[in-house]
């Protein structure tokens, strides 16, 4: 992974109620029972997060936990009540309107949970929206919209208005008009919740296939940790506004940082997510007759492993033996809850 | 007994005092029971406690000299608007029926309107729009021997002023009310006011700031329309998503930007619906504007109504109906249409809409210079039924004569006078009180407050008198607009047909310019409070319908299901479950009814009642702005006390029923 930071939140702080910035620059205790005894929401509280070029992190929690205020914090739609949040090394809160206006018009694309799209434009014309305020001729953007459409797959389409399309199609509208300007950074706010569960697998690896041509770096949101899995590189979760913990999932569910995490992870299906890494006896480097690399997922190997009669052993990415696994570690975590 | 008590305590704590008040009226002494005067307005002046019209009418004058930065009057100023607004008029007549004679240049032939009507009807909806279109212009090129062509023309022109005008105003208020909360809660009362003042309270200022004509109409018209466009601006702005906001926003607009490629368009629904409000007021306008000196249908339709020449202003009256339902039709039509796709090939194909249109407009030129009928239908191949109409409603009017006459006679002594002489011995301060304490119990003090002083302004004004005969006019209308309208909406929510039938007479029946119901209310009534209250009754019976179907058909089904479930009859469920949770929505009802009423007894008066109306009307011939201004505003807030106390009733009991927090 890259490490160069895109954002960086540092303290950032958003409650909703009467006056909330002499709250927070008061001696007051901060502590979460404190904020709500004072009648204030807390949306998102002292939240300390980066992004990386090129990853996709994904913000969960439950209904209200502030993702999206964090969302929106990050992008500046909503000014936090304390904190900076820095975008490529500049902080937010002190750039004028036009140079916000600038940044949002060459270098962040947001993905919205309803689709957001303008009803009395074509999918054309929503999709080349973003170019159009910035003053580019027709005959340009439209050949520029043309392509991204093309991209999420929404070729033959360009004339037809919102209202004609169904909820999936809708959002790869969404989708295009995000791309349409080439942002660095794309924003996802819940972008396949309102759809199907099959439509949104669909998507799923649709988002999947443009993420692995474009690498963008991407904050995405959902309550789905099934999405999350599939989708994530890191996931922060959150609980009442403050980030409980940021990990892969495979750190989130050997490592949870609290109950919470654990609680919230607990129905996850370990097979699908755990490596055989996780599993694997580091002491016994002995040569079996198998050898699988480490990297894999237990669920994708689970069968062979149960096939062979012996030990197995674990390789890294240069094949060498790192260590062995048992059938017995592997039953325990298919069948165990 | 105690039980008695704490089941209408609510009653009993407004209706003791009350009667207590009125019983002790003779042991009183006339202070008591009429607002006294005072010397306020220098002793011995007709002016009432409070000299208010004095007032207004020193401001008028003051205003009328007042010179703006040293350099012109007020006076000068608006002298110049309708300078402006007469040129820009000028110009409509020109295309509507004068022509440009020193250009050489004809007025519109009819069959081009008639054409482009159905070209537009067909394409904003289908062919029942296009052939309403084509009727009204065809209806009013062939019944066009009085001149009704023209003078419908006359009135398109000057709608095709005032209409942009007011719906360009309101819709400015309303971005601005939309983006500023300052200015929004400073508008809103405004609007409510400007709303509840009769028509004719406009007209007397309007003529002496603006003059009279049809340029004083246009701009009576354009003061009297915009409100609605305005509110429903803000409604529209203010109902744009989150989501689409921020996605503008995300997009980089600048904020003119968001606000015309995102924000207004998002809300064109709102907006289209405004200015189909406004040309509808604008409509309504078309015969009031005419007190004023505008030209037009309006003004020969007064005239007819005023000389008893029934037969010749139903004419004109269908054509006054048949331009607003079309105007009516027509923009509700453009505010529900939704872009569409354009279909490949040529430009024919691709704008069918537009190419045919300029056919119509080629080819329309194009007959008129073969055959003049295309321009005007000859005079001596026009019609007129007015001869036979006329025989028609004498013959009705004589056969009829003796039942009504004892119908009408009967209401008049049995009904309308007692009641009328109940309401005139109300002694004001029981009526201060009465509106008190109603307000007190639904809301608490300062709702108590504000209609208490609403009333006050009312006796301090010196209309006090005036004001209780009106308020006679509505309350028997509310009654019996009642006894048709809840009756009526619960026989037409009982299935989907029915209330389709009844929604659409009500859309019809509210679509007529009210001036319109004198018509059948003099023709069997004659002149007296019974025909004016006729015309109040037909046409103030659809709000309440409206709003008894709405809550009728609106109650969440399960609540129907349970009920079934556990046994209701029919009559039980709708007495004791659909009626009890429909109350709230007829209670709005009730109140919109009342504002119907309002309106309808202000013109009500120039059929000749006793009330406020006939002094605007004299307010009107003596262009007394600050008597016409004041007694607008009494009767505004007649209206605003009685919408101030339902709306809050309706409101508790939604609260009681759960529907609302
Ligand atoms: N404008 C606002 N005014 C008051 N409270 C708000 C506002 N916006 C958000 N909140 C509150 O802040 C908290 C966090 O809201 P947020 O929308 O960020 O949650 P979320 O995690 O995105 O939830 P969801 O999954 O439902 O979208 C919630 O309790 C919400 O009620
Ligand atoms: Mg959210």
């Amino acid at each position: 992974m890259n490490s160069e930071k895109i954002i960086n939140c540092q303290n950032v702080w958003k409650l909703y109620g009467n006056n909330p910035e002499k709250f927070i620059n008061s001696s007051e205790d901060k502590s979460l029972e404190n904020i709500k005894k004072n009648n204030f929401i807390p949306a998102v509280r002292d939240a300390n997060i980066d992004v990386y070029k090129g990853e996709i992190l994904v913000i969960m929690g439950l209904s209200g936990s502030g993702k999206s205020t964090l969302l929106r914090c990050m992008s500046k739609l909503i000014d936090p009540t304390e904190g900076k949040v820095f975008f490529q090394g500049k902080s937010l809160t002190d750039l004028s309107q036009k140079e916000l206006i600038e940044i949002r018009r060459h270098k962040m694309g947001m993905v919205f949970q309803h689709f957001a799209l303008l009803p009395h434009r074509s999918v054309i014309q929503n999709v080349a929206f973003p170019l159009e305020v910035q003053g580019i001729d027709r005959e340009t953007r439209e050949e520029r919209a043309s392509k991204v459409i093309k991209l999420v797959g929404l070729e033959g389409r360009e004339k037809y208005y919102p209202r004609e399309l169904s909820g999936g199609q809708q959002q790869r509208v969404g989708l295009a008009r995000s791309l349409a300007v080439e942002p660095e950074v794309w924003f996802l706010d819940e972008p396949f919740s309102a759809l199907d569960p099959l439509i949104r697998k669909e998507m799923q690896n649709e988002f999947l296939k443009l993420q692995s041509m474009l690498h963008k770096t991407i904050v995405f949101i959902t309550h789905d940790f099934d999405e999350a899995i599939r989708l994530a590189d890191r996931i922060a979760i959150m609980y009442e506004g403050g980030i409980v913990q940021v990990g892969t999932a495979e750190q989130l569910i050997t490592n949870p940082a609290t109950d919470y995490v654990a609680e919230f992870t607990k129905d996850i299906p370990r097979a699908k997510l755990l490596t055989l890494n996780s599993l694997a006896d580091k002491s016994d480097v002995n040569e079996y007759s198998m050898r699988l690399s480490g990297s894999e997922k237990i669920i994708n190997v689970s069968a062979k492993i149960l096939k062979s009669e012996s030990n197995i052993s674990i390789t890294d990415s240069n094949n060498n033996i790192i260590g062995s696994i048992n059938k017995d570690k592997i039953i325990k975590i298919l069948f165990e809850k | 007994m105690p039980r008695f008590f704490s089941k209408y305590k609510n009653f009993l704590f407004v209706l003791v005092p009350f009667g207590f008040l009125w019983a002790i009226k003779p042991l009183m002494p006339s202070w008591f029971f009429i607002p006294p005067k005072s010397c306020l307005g220098g002793c011995g002046s007709i002016e009432g406690m409070i000299p208010f019209v004095g007032w207004i009418n020193t401001g008028i004058k003051f205003l009328k000299s007042y010179e703006i930065f040293g350099l012109f009057t007020f006076r000068e100023l608006t002298r110049s608007i309708s300078k402006g607004i007469d040129s820009v008029l000028n110009f409509t007549e020109a295309i509507f029926y004068n022509g440009f004679e020193n250009l050489g240049i004809e007025p519109l032939p009819w069959i081009m309107l008639f054409g482009l009507a159905i070209v537009y009807g067909l394409y904003l909806r289908g062919w029942r729009l296009a052939l309403l279109g084509g009727a009204c212009f065809f209806y009013l090129a062939l019944f066009s021997l009085r001149g009704i062509y023209e003078l419908s023309m006359e009135t398109l022109s000057a709608i095709a002023v005032s209409a942009p005008l007011s719906a360009l105003i309101g819709l400015l208020f309303g971005i601005v009310a939309a983006k500023r909360k300052r200015f929004h809660d400073a508008l809103w009362p405004v609007l409510n006011v400007l709303q509840s003042l009769p028509h004719f309270s406009y007209l007397i200022i309007v003529a002496i700031f603006f003059g009279v004509g049809s340029k004083a109409g246009v701009i009576a018209t354009i003061i009297f329309a915009f409100p609605p466009m305005t509110r429903l601006t803000i409604l529209g702005l203010k109902g744009v998503s989150q989501e689409i906001k921020e996605a503008g926003i995300m997009a980089g607009c600048s904020k003119w930007q968001m606000l015309f490629k995102v924000e207004i368009p998002s809300a064109r629904s709102s907006i289209m619906l405004g200015i189909n409000q406004v040309i509808m007021q604008c409509l309504a306008m078309v015969v009031i504007a005419s007190f004023i000196g505008q030209k037009g249908l309006g003004h020969d339709l007064l005239a007819r109504l005023q000389n008893l020449r029934l037969g010749q202003a139903f004419e004109i009256g269908v054509a006054v109906v048949f331009i607003a339902i079309t105007l009516d039709r027509f923009s509700q039509a453009m505010a529900l249409k939704e872009p569409e796709r354009l279909k490949e090939g040529n430009f024919f194909k691709r704008h069918p809409f537009i190419s045919s249109s300029i056919l119509v407009i080629l080819g329309s030129v194009i007959l008129t210079f073969i055959n003049p009928f295309a321009s005007r239908i000859p005079t001596e191949y026009t019609i007129s039924i007015s001869g036979q109409l006329n025989s028609m409603i004498k013959f009705i009017t004589t056969s009829l004569f003796n039942p009504l006459g004892a119908f009408r006679d009967f209401m008049l002594v049995y009904i309308l006078m007692p009641t009328k002489a109940a309401f005139q011995s109300l002694p004001w301060i029981a009526v201060i009180a009465f509106v008190g304490l109603i307000g007190y119990r639904l809301g608490k003090l300062r709702l108590a407050i504000t209609v208490m002083l609403f009333v006050f302004f009312i006796a301090a004004s010196g209309y006090w008198v005036r004001a209780l005969i009106t308020l006679y006019m509505v309350c028997v209308s509310l009654v019996i607009c009642a006894l048709i309208g809840i009756p009526l909406g619960i026989w037409a929510s009982k299935n989907d047909k029915r209330t389709k039938i009844v929604q659409n007479i009500c859309d019809t029946f509210q679509t007529f310019p009210s001036f319109i119901y004198l018509l059948p209310a003099v023709m069997l009534f004659q002149i007296s409070d019974v025909s004016a209250i006729f015309a109040i009754v037909i046409y103030s019976s659809i709000p309440i319908t409206r709003y008894t179907i709405f809550g009728l058909r609106n109650i969440p089904n399960h609540i129907i299901e349970a009920s079934i479930t556990s046994g209701c009859t029919e009559r039980q469920m709708l007495w004791k479950v659909k009626m009890p949770l429909a109350f709230p929505e007829i209670l709005l009802g009730l109140n919109q009814t009342l504002m119907f009423a309002l309106f309808m007894v202000m013109i009500a008066g120039f059929i000749g009642t006793v009330d406020l109306s006939q002094e605007i009307f004299r307010a009107l011939t003596f262009a007394d702005g600050g008597k016409g201004l004041i007694i607008g505003l009494c009767v505004a807030f007649i209206g605003l006390t009685a919408d101030r106390l339902l709306v809050a009733w309706s409101d508790l009991q939604k609260k009681k029923l759960g529907f609302i927090s």
